[in-house]
């Protein structure tokens, strides 16, 4: 993990999936309305929250994002009638999924935001940019980098004094 | 008498179960034997790494690499018979994929040592001795390899030109790359040799399979008599047969079995376990949190069924430490 001076620095990434009709028409009425929200998140729109598909959430993950945020219309809004409970179904799964494999549940969001809420995106964004500045930045692109280092040949003629494995 | 094409096989991080692959070809191994001079193969036959050594770069056509890799020595010889070899293909899920060992990815190196040396109930270990990568034995100096950090697919340590998938994979399938590799019509670079659709285009049961398959309950296999003449997910038995690839003609399901996912996904998907839970999911009748999760509760360890073989090769590849 991260030493303080980085965690004091650091800028998380988040990147967000919001739907076409409600949080993506929401984010848009924030915009027009002038509320200033924390500038971490990548927005990408998508036509409804059940295309995303868990892939491109671990994807982000993989690539470096250090949060996601999927926004979607409140249940039984759904443009498409049944798309947002598809994606509360993986959503929680996915989340226990994560968490064992290490990844902070903070890390990873499911909101309700319709067209009208343009308030609620501000909060949502702002609240999940502080609690990921207190998780710190999840680096895995970095950590794997890190970890692949021992990959490097080592020349054969190297003789090696004696040492504890595994230390 | 002119040359044969030379051909090899190895072995990792592995069980054994692929070079029994190998011999379950039955009548067939004699014509694979007739085409070609095996050349190294350390599990039924003398060789030594001098040997792979002493010959010339490029002089075996094909050599056939099953399990995942986990030690430096593993590392070492992948590299060298990639030197070797025209074409390096990965048997089997492990050299594919990571196989069941890449779910060591689950634990840091650290934890895993500490139970084998010493917390597993059945070690006697008071010296707390463990092994060391290098000693001083009679003034000499023995060394071991060093177990790496992470199990690694044949890919992430070498190039690899084409993919055998399954666990093992099947003698139809061994004996078909062979005659492919003989018959000099090569696919592109990166194949997986294996059909390139779902397995349930394959199972004898794909007629039954519901359009909506609407999970109330999750039940693992002990847990109910399955029927033998439905799909497996109608009986609400997880079958990864939705997120696999075909191959296998679907034999643990004729055994009446599920399909736990070892031939990895298709061309189309590049992470088998997070498009199984997406499948699944988006089919629980439940449309609130509690009776969603209910459901979900019948999914004891996501990690482990979704990524049973290939936990190595996913987006995420391992647990990610200390993150809270």
């Amino acid at each position: 993990m991260p030493d303080s001076e980085i965690k004091n620095n650091y800028e998380p990434k988040i990147v967000a999936f919001f739907c076409n009709w409600c949080t993506y028409t929401a984010a848009d009425l924030a915009g027009v309305s002038r509320l200033k929200y924390a500038p971490n998140v990548r927005v990408i729109r998508i036509m409804c929250s059940g295309r995303v598909d868990p892939q491109f959430i671990l994807q982000a993950f993989a690539s470096g994002a250090d949060g996601v945020l999927i926004g979607g219309c409140h249940p039984g809004d759904c443009h498409y009638s049944e798309g947002n409970y598809k994606m509360l179904r993986r959503f929680r799964l996915l989340k226990r999924m994560l968490k064992s494999l290490g990844i902070a549940e903070k890390r990873l969001r499911l909101e309700w935001i319709s067209a009208s809420e343009g308030e609620k995106v501000k909060s949502v964004i702002n609240e999940m940019v502080e609690q990921l500045k207190v998780l710190g930045p999840l680096a895995i692109p970095q950590s794997l980098d890190k970890i692949n280092e021992e990959l490097k040949e080592i020349p054969e003629e190297e003789i090696r004094e004696e040492e504890p494995a595994h230390a | 008498m002119p040359d044969k094409p030379k051909i090899g096989f190895y072995w990792c991080a592995s069980c054994g179960g692929c070079e029994e692959s190998v011999v379950d070809l039955a009548e067939d191994i004699i014509m694979v034997a007739d085409a070609v001079d095996i050349v190294f193969w350390p599990v039924a036959m003398d060789f030594k790494r001098s040997d792979v050594e002493a010959m010339d770069d490029g002089s075996i056509l094909a050599t056939m690499v099953n399990g995942a890799i986990r030690t430096s020595e593993q590392e070492e010889m992948a590299r060298l018979i990639r030197r070797k070899s025209k074409i390096v293909i990965a048997y089997g899920s492990c050299a594919h994929m990571g196989g069941i060992p890449s779910l060591a990815n689950e634990f840091p190196r650290q934890q895993i040592m500490d139970f084998m040396y010493e917390g597993s109930p059945s070690v006697v270990n008071p010296d707390k001795t463990r092994p060391m990568l290098s000693v001083k034995h009679n003034s000499m100096n023995v060394t071991l390899p060093e177990i790496r950090n992470l199990v690694r697919t044949l890919d992430q340590v070498i190039d690899v030109d084409y993919y055998i998938p399954g666990c093992p994979p099947t003698p139809k399938l061994l004996k078909d790359a062979v005659l492919v590799l003989l018959s000099g019509k090569l696919p592109p670079k990166g194949t997986v040799l294996s059909p390139d659709e779902a397995l349930c285009e394959q199972c004898k049961h794909k007629d039954t399979k519901p359009v909506d398959v609407s999970f109330k309950q999750f039940y693992r296999p002990h847990m109910v008599i399955i029927d033998n003449t439905k799909c497996l997910l109608s009986q609400g038995v997880i079958c990864m047969g939705p997120a696999t690839r075909a191959g296998c003609e679907a034999l643990c399901i004729q055994g009446n079995m599920p399909c736990s996912g070892c031939f990895g996904p298709t061309s189309r998907v590049k992470d088998q376990g997070a498009k199984m839970l997406s499948s699944l999911c988006s089919n629980i009748s439940a449309k609130d949190e509690e009776g969603i999760d209910a459901v979900l509760d019948g999914i004891p360890d996501p990690v482990g069924t979704f990524y049973r073989y290939g936990l190595a090769s996913s987006l995420l590849r391992k647990k990610i430490p200390e993150d809270v």
